[in-house]
């Protein structure tokens, strides 16, 4: 446990470093291809700074934003404060604030925040009325252990930053292709031009993909523990092997996700990726379902 | 050859102290599990009469399983001792209340009564409270009691009183279950 909390800050300080350095050379580039020289590196680096402390300290309220979760107020949502309280009593953590999706077709959940004093639970309302008490038990469950050990930190890091990454690619592409052009003209450098917009280019593709790679890569295993700890929490895993049985069944969308946040929900929700034949593949931010569901009961056993 | 010795007994010193205010903190804890039982608890015996009163309406025949529901509270409160003596009463408690729903089942205008509905959902969230807090404790139980038997701290555990405390039990294997109240 203790552990895992250190692994996760670890990870989100290098997380931080290596997305610095990747913007500070998208930067570099940029400023080359547009002419504005060591002011693209510098503009990079404010950029990076800003978007790390934004990332920490309002990166929560922005997941949350984007997702169109509004708070849960406890008179409209008695069971659900109920539900969580148990839980704080079980996991000797804080309350955290708990928030709703208007959402009545995909069931599904997330947790974000910065630590377990500033945590956030969402979820849709297709989960409250779809699920029975002890399945959400094991969700919500599921959602405090990735507070407990830090995991929301790193995961709303990555979500802001694969995010950002992808809205600066894009304009980037958009700008050299269509703006760029003029700005060239009354630059005299034009052999050096043709190899950095390759390069520009191949950068812009490929940084989402990077951010994509890692956002991958590290929630899987996290998914795992996830799943071990809510066993733990509630000492009955077949709430929560029950539960992801039946949101993986259900084949409603779940349109506020997307890629930045799709790494945050208890289950994937983009359904293309989910449904992907191959399983485990590169691309899924989710181990199987199949296979934490068999984790979880062999537990119970 | 002065300074070794100043330096052995100082690390000395300082483990001690460490070692002291690590089972102050440990048993700090256990207190703070009770209490929260405690708290939980109360909260229980508050509800009962409120459910009772609901089910009295419908119930008419099944005069008995209410008083024991009533009677269980009532000794619950009572109970002076210890963990152990409170866990007794407190399974007992369990136990009516169990037998309570399951007689309600029988009742389909009690089962569709909108004040039963929200007590039910405040049973089940309280019995699991009382549950969870009771998990909690042990667990704190367990580490308190293991620090006091392990060695070395067991030194400083027998030097200063530290005693081992007792688990708050559930005899019945079946009371491990929560109780499922399917309206």
């Amino acid at each position: 446990m203790y552990e895992e909390i250190g692994q996760n800050k670890r990870n989100s300080i290098i997380l931080v470093v290596v997305f610095a350095a990747v913007l500070i050379l998208l930067g570099y580039i940029f400023g080359q291809v547009a002419g504005f020289g060591y002011f693209g590196i510098v503009l990079a680096f404010i950029i990076s700074t800003a978007m790390a402390l934004t990332g920490y300290f309002r990166g929560d309220k922005i997941v949350l934003a984007v997702s169109r979760a509004k708070p849960a107020s406890r008179e409209k949502y008695p069971q659900l404060y109920n539900i969580v309280e148990e839980l704080i009593i079980a996991s000797g953590l804080p309350m955290p604030k708990l928030y709703i999706i208007h959402d009545n077709d995909a069931p599904n959940a997330f947790a974000t925040g910065r630590d377990p004093d500033h945590a956030s639970i969402a979820v849709t309302t297709a989960l409250l009325n779809r699920l029975n008490r002890t399945e959400l038990q094991g969700v919500l469950a599921h959602e405090l252990s990735h507070i407990g050990d830090y995991d929301i930190l790193f995961a709303t890091l990555i979500g802001i930053m694969v995010g950002m990454v992808a809205l600066m690619a894009d304009f980037f592409l958009r700008y050299t292709f269509w703006g760029g052009g003029r700005r060239r003209s009354s630059n005299n450098s034009s052999s050096g031009n043709g190899f950095i917009m390759i390069l520009a280019l191949a950068l812009a593709i490929l940084a989402p993909l990077f951010a994509l790679i890692i956002q991958l890569a590290v929630s899987r295993q996290r998914e795992y523990l996830a799943d071990a700890n809510a066993a733990l929490m509630t000492r009955y895993p077949e709430g929560l092997a029950s539960a992801l049985e039946k949101i993986s069944r259900d084949p409603g969308v779940l349109e506020v996700s997307n890629r930045a946040t799709q790494h945050l929900y208890i289950i994937s929700p983009i359904k293309s990726i989910r449904d992907r034949k191959k399983k485990s593949s590169l691309f899924s931010t989710h181990p199987p379902v199949e296979d934490r569901i068999k984790r979880l009961r062999e537990m119970g056993e | 050859m002065l300074w070794i010795l100043v330096v052995i007994i100082a690390v000395g010193l300082i483990w001690l102290i460490s070692a002291y205010n690590g089972l102050i903190r440990l048993r700090q804890r256990v207190k703070n599990g009770w209490s929260q039982i405690d708290v939980q608890l109360k909260r229980r015996y508050d509800l009962i009469p409120n459910l009772v009163e609901t089910c009295k309406g419908y119930m008419q025949h099944e005069r008995e399983v209410l008083e024991n529901v009533t009677r269980a509270r009532t000794q619950a409160i009572e109970v002076s001792g210890g963990a152990a003596e409170q866990a007794k009463a407190e399974n007992f408690l369990s136990q009516t209340l169990r037998s309570l729903f399951a007689v309600a089942e029988n009742y389909p205008q009690l089962k569709a009564n909108e004040n039963m509905l929200k007590l039910q959902e405040e049973l089940t969230t309280t019995e699991n409270r009382v549950s969870f807090a009771r998990q909690h404790y042990n667990d704190q139980v367990m580490k308190f009691n293991t620090k006091t038997e392990v060695f070395p701290t067991n030194l400083i555990a027998g030097a200063f009183g530290f005693t081992k405390k007792d688990f708050f039990q559930t005899e019945v294997p079946e009371e491990r279950e929560p109780i499922k109240v399917n309206f």
